[in-house]
């Protein structure tokens, strides 16, 4: 068991998502960084479906009643195993009665903790992944209980290494596909699109990230339709919306361009007055 | 009925095809009958299909090698013969209070739209509304069938914190809240029911092709059914 004794900023325990509900209007929800949290679960042995704690921008204290193994991944959240510093990356013993705590973020937005076997809290509609309305809370709380599995120190003798590497944060370059409405904008439009140098703008959360400066069109709005993590809507305001894993299942905006996996867990990574691009792949 | 579709890349791993966009009957039939090929089709790879009124989402749980053979695979799913189903199913009568204590854009409506409030409750309580499809919200039924009278624009600002049960409208559709949520359309009434229970085996009761008439109640029935509903007492009336 892990017990919780600062909840942090906005901590949800998050999986691979909550695949096979969308028809229904349940969004697919799980990790922001997939690839973070796919590194975590591979150097303990974990399937990539194991959940993980997710923490955004300030992270948790917790304390830990059973022995196991856990990694630290994502941001950087100066991690302290009873107030010894710890690094990312690397697969970390952790005893009864020790004290694991994180910081403000120095480095991204998402850290995540993965433990060996993963986090054992309740199964909803096929997933772990936290969302209000479908899980029964929507973050952690100070002095709640997650469930987790005890391993002894036997097990991982041997460091687990993984193809997955861990990506420089700092690239500001997002790999997109034209969206399903591109082709709505003119040529000129388009290249400008292409060419706009943008940041986060303050608004940006598990749902979505709004980017500034506005991006005037004279789109009109188009009839209800599919939306997924990674679809960039622009409004006739001329609001450039990313979505992301806790969106919406449709949407009424046009759809102009759509990131690719990666880009999606970079930009996850990002946070007010980053910088972003966007380059075409055909 | 064969419509002209276009079939679109949307990112690595889906494929967006789309009808003409309006919203139409025969389409939401096609649209349904297309589904159910590809359900078939695919019975052994995890995948989600999403439609909405003119399209269909074809969501793989992997990167998608050839996008080519993948459409051309599309294509002639689509020209094999129709299964005979019968799409539009149950009717479902869903009780709303239009009382002025709901429907705080009521007042408003009835001054933009030159119609008294009881004849603005007739028009919406009138028709039998199309269930097209569910989205937006766990539960959120898109309806087609508003009486032309009461279309009117989403409000610019839209409302940080609609209640549960709401009761609205927006553009040329209506719809009902599943869940507190913020939203641009206009409040005229609010439903005791639950559009979305997490606890059943099938969460939403009513699914795409189904129809959906509203009954206008009273505020003393209002809050019988949402004690009826409280308690798991409430069974949905269906209209044959």
């Amino acid at each position: 068991m892990i017990e919780v004794l600062k909840s942090g900023m906005h901590s949800s325990i998050q999986d691979a998502g909550r695949f096979g509900y969308r028809e229904l209007g349940v969004p697919i929800s799980g990790v922001m960084d997939k690839n973070a949290s796919d590194l975590g679960n591979a150097l303990l042995d974990n399937s990539i479906k194991a959940a993980v704690l997710e923490m955004i921008m300030i992270g948790a204290k917790l304390k830990f009643h059973a022995a196991t193994f856990i990694v630290i991944s994502g941001a950087n959240m100066s991690p302290k195993l009873n107030d010894i510093p710890q690094v990312n990356n690397k697969a970390i013993a952790v005893n009864t009665g020790d004290i694991l705590s994180f910081g403000a973020v120095t480095n991204g937005l998402h850290c995540y903790l993965a433990v060996k076997g993963g986090f054992k809290t309740e199964i909803v509609l096929g997933s772990k992944s936290y969302y209000y309305g479908i899980t029964k809370y929507h973050v952690i709380k100070a002095n709640e209980i997650l469930s987790i599995d005890s391993f002894s120190s036997s097990i991982l003798k041997n460091p687990q290494y993984s193809k997955l590497k861990s990506y420089d944060f700092s690239i500001s370059v997002l790999n997109v596909f034209k969206g399903p409405e591109f082709d709505l904008l003119s040529y000129t439009e388009q290249k400008k699109l292409l060419n706009s140098k943008l940041k986060v703008s303050k608004l940006y959360n598990r749902m979505a990230y709004q980017l500034c400066p506005n991006f005037e069109n004279d789109l009109n709005s188009i009839l209800t339709g599919p939306v997924l993590p990674g679809t960039v809507q622009l409004t006739p305001s001329g609001k450039l919306i990313v979505l992301m894993r806790d969106c919406q299942t449709t949407g009424g905006y046009p759809r102009v361009l759509q990131l690719s996996e990666a880009s999606i867990n970079l930009l996850a990574q990002k946070k007010e007055r980053d910088s972003i691009s966007f380059r075409l792949k055909e | 009925m064969s419509y002209d579709l276009k079939y679109k890349r949307y990112g690595e791993r889906s494929i967006l095809i789309e009808w003409p966009q309006i919203i139409d009957e025969n389409i939401l039939k096609n649209i349904l009958n297309y589904k159910i090929k590809l359900k078939n089709y695919y019975s052994k790879v995890k995948l989600e299909i999403i439609i909405t009124y003119n399209s269909i989402l074809v969501i793989y749980n992997f990167t998608i090698d050839n996008i080519n053979d993948e459409i051309s695979m599309l294509k002639s799913l689509y020209s094999r013969s129709e299964t005979q189903e019968d799409f539009f199913g149950t009717t479902w009568e869903i009780p709303v209070c239009y009382d002025e204590a709901f429907g705080f854009d009521l007042e408003h409506l009835a001054e933009e739209k030159k119609l008294s409030i009881s004849e603005i409750i007739k028009r919406h309580s009138r028709p039998i509304y199309t269930v097209y499809f569910v989205g937006f919200l766990p539960g959120f039924l898109y309806l087609g069938g508003l009486d032309k009278s009461l279309y009117i624009n989403r409000k610019s600002i839209p409302n940080l914190n609609i209640k549960k049960g709401a009761v609205g409208i927006g553009g040329n559709q209506t719809g009902i809240y599943p869940k507190n949520s913020p939203g641009g359309w206009h409040i005229i009434g609010n439903s005791p029911i639950d559009f979305f229970q997490i606890e059943k085996q099938n969460p939403c009761f009513a699914k795409a092709g189904d129809k959906v008439k509203f009954k206008s109640i009273l505020r003393e029935e209002y809050v019988s059914i949402y004690e009826e509903v409280k308690n798991n007492s409430y069974q949905i009336k269906t209209i044959s």
